[in-house]
């Protein structure tokens, strides 16, 4: 290949760290906050091989297993096989978004600005926009690799070696280069940012279920998911390396592909045909409701989909842990037996938390669209036509709340129709839905607090996304953590009835939604108030 | 001699044909007008010529290279602005015209802060915060203060105000004084009017006519206001005569520019007691290219 197809990818690429030196420099800190903090924890919670033993023997379990990946060294499970084992897919899951988000941001969606044009009329090369991308993500990557391990081996925690450390780190590092080499095929493919990242997400999800399902039933399923080799690194345990070298193998293998296509492409174009749109509005579109569906209307079919499949594929393991449980004597005493509800519907509850948790994510993507629309100055077309701030803020909410409703009803029908065709006893759907839908006012709460930043703060919108951070962490690992009550407390989730566990608690459902609506008043007032961008 | 030439030049996108053998040739030290209506196919003519996109068929060729192959050695000497001027929001203007001119492999020059003092822009400010016409200005700017052979320039004054578009004028002639050549798409018209020596109509896809300004007029019809002593009476079905009025006493008619001194020796004949004329102007031509209706 012609070396003038890179032409001047060193300026480009001081350009890109230039744009993102204060991002990146976020992120990495997170990951190795989130690590340190999380390593320390464990070795001050669990300090004895005994108090670990019985941990681990709560988590032998497939729900678990589907969640994190499975337990490797049993017989000796230190604090630094306890960290492989609850944070290395996690974090290497979260790595993957970064990537997918940022990559795409520098390169379809700068095209698709225009960007690209302005530098492609200069002497850069046709690959230069990509190959300074993928080289400072690469490089950024290869730096989260060695921060987090340079700073686990600083931990000073025996069990957390040298070698175990450079694996961790390298595990991240590979899923991070990973995921940059398929977004920026994605990004040769999609003919828009929104199109590109959505594709990687789409791979990313699929990823961790395929490994989730093949972790708890097949073997060799997992073999499909780059999630599913980088757990068999077996990290503190055997430290088996081959997984790091075939997601690189395979990392170039997209790279490359990501170059081939883009050097042969017209630029603005993709691969993936785009549809001719319709030459009419149809009524639907005609108000600021049907805008705000139709401007998301991929967004909503994927996300459907995407919460059934995972509602389901969560329900396909819950005949295996119904039969675990039967043989498990010792997990029934370690649970405790609460009368008249057998273990799977303990775990049920879990599962609902985690699941309501993830449908919020795309009822608050609904929602707060209307800040990205404002802030491409398309939100003032409709508002200089006779369309009142709070119907165009409602109409956006009333999605995000449908939105959110619809997720959280196809996840559970998804665990529960497919959790029954599994399980021996089963158990009634209209448990499964009423189980899931006490967590609605708890998401209400979320968007509530997104409708007051974006009435107030719209800047800082993405305290919501944080709050949700924490809410999955602390009730998802508060347990594990041993975290206080008030911490839990702090997040709306924290306050819903498990069901089927527990009695439905009409008074702290009330008071969320009385705290939702709260929210939601004092956001569209000042949203009445403040200005808006763009014209 | 010619600096940039296009045989046929043909692109498809999918099933719709943006080009349908495109041939324009720009010589040097001159500026070149580029017209035509909305959707013609301009901005993808200078794409194909920006080695953005890959011609389905046919060749363009600037400096006697290939604009797709040789693209990164030609656009050390192009410089291109386009209409629509997106910007990275974090940077300031001033930094992004650092960027471009490093990216040419030049230095800063006195020139950058020369034209940023004519075109008054603020290069302190971060991008997100200029206006449509500062972001353009950005682009010229950077355009302009770098040593191009060749300027090509999509309506490079959308969003410019009267004032910055005369600073725009004096750039271009300035320009192309020094044997620079511009190839210049625009829609307004009485800019290609004043800069250009030659342009050339595109219209679906197609060069309808090209050619020197004064070449062109001949195509064009002047509109006659006309009184006689005795009336006209054959006067509509003369030779290249079309529209004819009464107005009041007088009539009023077009006449194609060639057939004007036969129509003008046969009103002669009917004792001429007042005449105006209006000029050919660049628009009328473009009405009616544009409109697409052939004679009446
Ligand atoms: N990426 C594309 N995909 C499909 N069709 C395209 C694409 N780009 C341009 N076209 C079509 O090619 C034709 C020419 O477009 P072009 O942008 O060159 O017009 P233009 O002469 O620059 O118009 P304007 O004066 O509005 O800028 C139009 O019909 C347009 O719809
Ligand atoms: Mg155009």
């Amino acid at each position: 290949m012609n070396k003038r197809l890179y032409a001047n990818t060193g300026v480009l690429t001081r350009l890109v760290f230039r744009q993102d030196r204060i991002r990146l420099t976020i992120w990495l800190a997170a990951f190795i906050v989130a690590n340190l903090l999380v390593a320390n924890a464990f070795a001050t919670l669990y300090p004895s091989h005994a108090e670990r033993q019985a941990m681990v023997e709560t988590m032998m379990n497939p729900a678990v297993t589907a969640m994190v990946g499975p337990v490797y060294g049993l017989d000796n499970y230190t604090v630094g096989v306890m960290l492989a084992h609850e944070m290395l897919l996690l974090t290497a899951v979260v790595v993957g978004v970064m990537n997918i988000l940022l990559v795409a941001r520098h390169t379809r969606a700068e095209e698709e600005d225009g960007r690209v044009e302005l530098i492609r009329a200069l002497p850069t090369g046709r690959l230069s926009n990509v190959a300074s991308t993928l080289l400072v993500y690469v490089m950024t990557n290869i730096l989260l690799a060695l921060l987090v391990a340079g700073s686990l081996m600083l931990l000073g925690i025996d069990s957390i070696d040298a070698a175990g450390s450079l694996l961790f780190g390298a595990s991240l590092g590979v899923t991070g280069i990973f995921f940059a080499g398929l977004t920026a095929v994605f990004a040769q493919l999609s003919e828009s940012g929104r199109g590109t990242v959505g594709l990687g997400m789409a791979v990313l999800l699929i990823a961790y279920m395929i490994r989730a399902v093949g972790d708890v039933s097949s073997e060799t399923l997992s073999m499909f998911s780059p999630f599913g080799w980088i757990v068999r690194t077996e990290t503190f345990v055997n430290n088996y390396w081959w997984p790091i070298f075939v997601t690189l193998g395979i990392s170039v293998l997209f790279i490359g592909a990501a170059f081939y296509l883009n050097a042969i492409r017209d630029m603005e174009a993709g691969f993936l045909p785009s549809k001719a749109g319709k030459k009419q509005a149809s009524r639907l579109l005609l108000s600021p409701f049907g805008l705000a569906v139709r401007l998301q209307r991929t967004g909503i079919i994927s996300w459907a989909i995407a919460m059934f499949v995972l509602g389901a594929s969560y329900g396909s393991i819950l005949g295996d842990l119904e039969s675990f449980f039967a043989e498990n004597k010792m997990m029934k005493q370690l649970l405790g037996p609460v009368s008249g509800v057998t273990l799977t519907e303990q775990f049920i509850t879990m599962l609902m938390a985690v699941l309501a948790m993830i449908s919020t994510i795309p009822a608050m993507m609904f929602l707060l669209k209307l800040k990205g629309e404002e802030g491409k100055g398309r939100a003032a077309h409709l508002l200089v036509r006779s369309v009142s701030r709070i119907r165009l803020l409602g109409s956006f909410l009333v999605l995000a709340l449908a939105g959110g409703w619809v997720m959280l009803s196809l996840a559970a029908l998804g665990l529960g129709v497919v959790g029954n065709a599994v399980m021996e006893e089963g158990i009634s759907l209209g448990t499964f839905y009423q189980s899931a839908m006490v967590y609605l006012p708890a998401m209400w709460v979320m968007l509530g607090l997104a409708v007051l930043l974006l009435g107030w703060a719209p800047k800082v919108t993405v305290i919501s996304w944080l709050y949700l951070v924490y809410s999955f962490i602390v009730v998802y690992m508060g347990g594990l953590f041993q975290l206080d009550e008030w911490v839990v407390n702090m997040s709306p989730f924290g306050h819903v009835p498990e069901l089927p566990v527990e009695e439905v608690s009409w008074m702290s459902l009330l008071g969320l939604t009385g705290i939702a609506v709260l929210l939601l008043v004092a956001g569209a007032v000042g949203y009445r108030k403040r200005d808006v961008q763009g014209g | 001699m010619t600096v940039l030439t296009t045989n046929n030049l043909t692109k498809h996108f999918g099933k719709v044909q943006a080009l349908n053998g495109v041939d324009i040739e720009v010589r040097g030290g001159e500026v070149f007008g580029f017209i035509g209506p909305n959707g013609a196919g301009k901005s993808t003519t200078l794409r194909i010529l920006l080695g953005m996109l890959k011609a389905t068929d046919g060749e363009a060729i600037i400096f006697g290279k290939d604009a797709w192959k040789d693209a990164v050695n030609l656009h050390e000497r192009i410089a291109y602005v386009p209409g629509d001027v997106n910007l990275w929001p974090n940077l300031t203007g001033g930094e992004v015209i650092d960027l471009f001119i490093k990216l040419r492999g030049g230095k800063r020059n006195g020139r950058r802060d020369e034209l940023i003092r004519r075109f008054q822009l603020d290069p302190t400010k971060k991008c997100r915060a200029y206006s449509k016409g500062n972001r353009q200005k950005v682009a010229l700017v950077a355009a302009f203060s770098s040593d191009a052979d060749l300027y090509i320039l999509d309506e490079p004054t959308s969003g410019l105000d009267p004032l910055m578009e005369r600073v725009f004028q004096e750039c271009v002639n300035e320009v192309k004084q020094q044997g620079k050549s511009v190839l210049l798409s625009s829609h307004i018209l009485s800019e290609v009017e004043k800069l250009c020596d030659r342009v050339a109509i595109i219209r679906e896809g197609r060069i309808i006519e090209s050619g020197s300004l004064s070449d062109l007029r001949h195509l064009t019809r002047t509109q006659l206001l006309v009184e006689t002593k005795q009336p006209m009476t054959e006067l509509a079905s003369q030779p290249g005569v079309h529209h004819v009025e009464e107005k009041g006493s007088a009539v009023v008619f077009q006449v194609d520019s060639e057939k004007l001194d036969q129509v003008l020796a046969y009103i002669s004949t009917f004792g001429i007691v007042k005449i105006e004329s209006a000029p050919p102007t660049l628009e009328d031509l473009f009405m009616r290219h544009y409109e697409g209706v052939e004679g009446e």
